[in-house]
């Protein structure tokens, strides 16, 4: 993990200290709310439907077990005892006073942890994937760039009023598991022919109102110019993008409206200025951050433990955890764990209580070397496993709630925190994945589906990412009531889709049925074990429609 | 105007009796006195006289003649909300290499100073509505910066 030093250290402590002035001169009506309301965004502090909202970054996933333990703290001394991650590695607290959020930045800073411009129209967390530094098929490990670029984005005093917000993500495996097409700028990582590292740069992705991936606007940048580059490109977004209208206003419509070539002619221009001064990194800074990053100190461990094999053989339930929530790693004898935090209806996805928090820094120190990854998939990741230790952490995840097999199968809902909390919710999405995951409670079943995502948004702003779900839900406002739209075939990943819209919305009682009649349909058509993805893009949306939209919907089961 | 803080040989202080007065585009004729002038207007008369309102759709590159004999520049933030003013002292202030005074205008308020100065602002005409005593707090901002600024073109790592 990076560790900061004072420069660091000092900077956390005088923002909370600043905000701490600036909620009592709020407080004390010196600052009107439309003066305030920009301020706290760029700490975190939204104003939900029932309470102030709380969004603590976890800066490209990798938290501490020292860190959680501090979340844990908070979920107990300040919310309701529990907390919820979010797709974009944050974590947010859905009940706090805003008199004690100075407070809870506090203790934030007292771990080296911060909730500035988590949100606001600035620059945001930078993201990466969850395995970043252990997966099998990584090329190097984008930690080091992300916290280079998030230092140089925080409080970065030009771009802290941009017409909208700004997302960025980094990855460098074969698989992109950090959705880098969906990002205001998305970076993937590689080496040259001369083991150089450079940057493919891709720009303007994102979903909500408009969905779009990224388009490449730079091939080949050696990373040296990182900085300035992205510079570059925020320049020519603040100058030039559109301030008139908010749905407008992404990076996206620029690139669209400009076209790739025009807006790379922009920035290729504004980059010549810049490229080759100060802010072009150096060896030694990325070493030192670096150093941060460098690998545990891993045990050789004997290729086949004994007692794993055993267990593996022995215990199917255990076995079938194995085939869905355990990752390779890099080191032989390791591997890394996946805790779903989708056990179905008994807690909402993406939710943690505060004991669960404090079990997860436990087994993460206990089971590896104190660190835990967020995946923007919601679940939490212990990287660092020796295979001898699954059957006993497995065993502890499942006391826990923790230890459901079902990473990547359908009942591995990504769903925001919708109409139960979110302001500008249309409608309701964590009943809707209660619903579906009740209806899908047989595993042996969804083991036999295989690969299948859903993901629910509870509005355009797609904060579940319902249009990369290979199943997507939206709800959506029908005078006045909650209705769903659903979507087929989108992708994240390399190969990323966008869903399309299989027909009229339906309510909300209607969506275990559909989510029914739509799988038996895969079933029907599919080939072998042909994932869903590919079923839907072989055979079309006609045969889903047919089956979801008939007068009278036929019962039927998947034969298998 | 009134309300002004100004930044002289390094000092921030509270400026008495500025002269400048800033005119929109209705007044006609001009009034005398040091004016701030749209742009148009200004490119209509330029002098060396008058200083320059530039709006966040002006186009900085455009006024490279004139810098010579430009007595002051000020940038509009019709909104504190709206960004575009920084981009505008920095591009004016590195790239154009203009020394003279950059007045930042319109919704300017405590919370926000900091950053203006950080791209070369040295005077800031608080909203009218506010006290530029009180302003005066919010120009210091934090000790670190972690990129660059204009007046501080090395980034933290080259610093730390
Ligand atoms: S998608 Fe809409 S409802 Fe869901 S969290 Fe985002 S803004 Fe709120």
């Amino acid at each position: 993990m990076y560790h900061y030093d004072e420069y660091d250290r000092a900077l956390v402590f005088e923002r909370v200290a600043q905000f701490r002035d600036q909620v009592q001169r709020f407080t004390a009506g010196e600052l009107s709310e439309e003066e305030f309301l920009p301020l706290r965004l760029q700490n975190g502090l939204y104003l939900q439907k029932h309470a102030y909202m709380l969004r603590v970054a976890i800066p490209y996933g990798t938290l501490g077990a020292r860190q959680m333990r501090t979340l844990a703290s908070i979920a107990r001394d300040y919310d309701r005892g529990y907390g919820h991650f979010t797709t974009r590695q944050n974590i947010q607290f859905n009940w706090v006073e805003l008199a004690q959020v100075p407070d809870i930045l506090q203790r934030l800073a007292e771990v080296d942890m911060h909730a500035i411009q988590t949100s606001g129209n600035c620059v945001r967390n930078i993201t990466t994937e969850a395995f970043a530094g252990v997966a099998a098929d990584e090329i190097i490990d984008p930690r080091p760039l992300a916290e280079i670029l998030r230092q140089w984005s925080t409080i970065n005093p030009e771009f802290l009023f941009l017409p909208r917000k700004f997302k960025i993500a980094i990855c460098s495996a074969r698989q992109d598991r950090a959705a880098i097409m969906m990002h205001d700028i998305g970076l993937y990582l590689y080496r040259d022919g001369r083991q150089q590292m450079r940057l493919r740069v891709m720009v303007g992705g994102g979903l909500g109102r408009t969905p779009i991936l990224g388009l490449q606007i730079r091939e080949g940048l050696p990373w040296e110019h990182l900085l300035s580059y992205v510079e570059a490109i925020l320049r020519v977004y603040n100058r030039h993008g559109r301030r008139d209208n908010k749905y407008k206003a992404r990076i996206k419509i620029l690139v669209k409206a400009l076209g790739i070539e025009a807006f790379a002619r922009e920035v290729e221009q504004e980059w010549q200025h810049i490229k080759d001064g100060p802010a072009q990194l150096t060896e030694a800074e990325f070493q030192r951050v670096a150093e941060g990053f460098a690998p545990p100190r891993y045990a050789a461990q004997p290729d086949g433990d004994l007692d794993y094999g055993t267990h593996l053989a022995m215990d199917r339930s255990f076995a079938r955890w194995v085939s869905r929530n355990v990752q390779p790693h890099k080191v032989a004898g390791y591997a890394s764990v996946v805790l779903s935090t989708k056990p179905g209806p008994a807690a909402p996805p993406g939710d943690l209580t505060a004991e669960q928090m404090d079990n997860v820094a436990d087994w993460s120190e206990h089971f590896g070397f104190g660190e835990i990854r967020i995946a923007h998939e919601q679940n939490l990741i212990l990287p660092d496993v020796r295979k001898a230790d699954l059957y006993p952490l497995w065993r502890l995840a499942c006391e826990q709630g923790l230890g459901t097999a079902n990473i990547g199968l359908l009942t591995d809902i990504i769903a925001c925190p919708g109409g139960d909390f979110c302001a500008l919710a249309n409608a309701k999405s964590i009943p809707i994945a209660q619903a579906i995951q009740s209806r899908f409670d047989d595993l042996d079943y969804l083991h036999d589906l295989g690969e299948l995502s859903l993901n629910i948004s509870g509005c355009i702003n797609a904060c579940g990412h319902h249009h990369i779900g290979n199943i997507g839900i939206l709800g959506v406002d029908k005078n006045g009531s909650e209705w769903y739209q659903v979507t087929l075939g989108g992708a994240q990943g390399k190969a990323s889709a966008l869903g399309k819209v299989i027909g009229p919305s339906f309510s909300a009682a209607e969506i275990p049925r559909v989510i029914e009649q739509i799988v038996a349909t895969y079933c029907a058509y599919r080939e072998l074990d042909e994932p869903f993805v590919d079923t839907v893009a072989r055979v079309g949306l006609e045969p889903f429609k047919e089956r979801v939209y008939a007068r009278q919907p036929e019962v039927s089961t998947c034969a298998m | 105007m009134r309300n002004v803080i100004a930044i002289r040989q390094g000092q921030a202080q509270l400026v008495e009796g500025d002269s400048w007065q800033l005119l929109g585009e209705q007044e006609a004729p001009l009034p005398t006195g040091a004016l701030i002038l749209p742009l148009h207007r200004w490119l209509a008369q330029p002098s060396g006289y008058h200083g320059l309102w530039l709006g966040p759709d002006d186009d900085v590159e455009s006024l490279q003649l004139w810098l010579g004999v430009l007595p002051l520049i000020a940038i509009d933030f019709p909104s504190f909300r709206d960004g575009r003013g920084y981009s505008q002292a920095y591009l004016l202030r590195t790239r154009l290499g203009w020394q003279g005074e950059l007045r930042a205008v319109g919704d300017v308020l405590r919370d926000q100073l900091s950053h203006m100065r950080q791209c070369g602002f040295d005077s800031f005409a608080v909203r009218e509505d506010k006290s530029a005593a009180d302003a005066l707090k919010g120009l210091q901002g934090m000790s670190v910066l972690y990129g660059r600024s204009v007046i501080e073109p090395r980034p933290l790592f080259r610093r730390r």
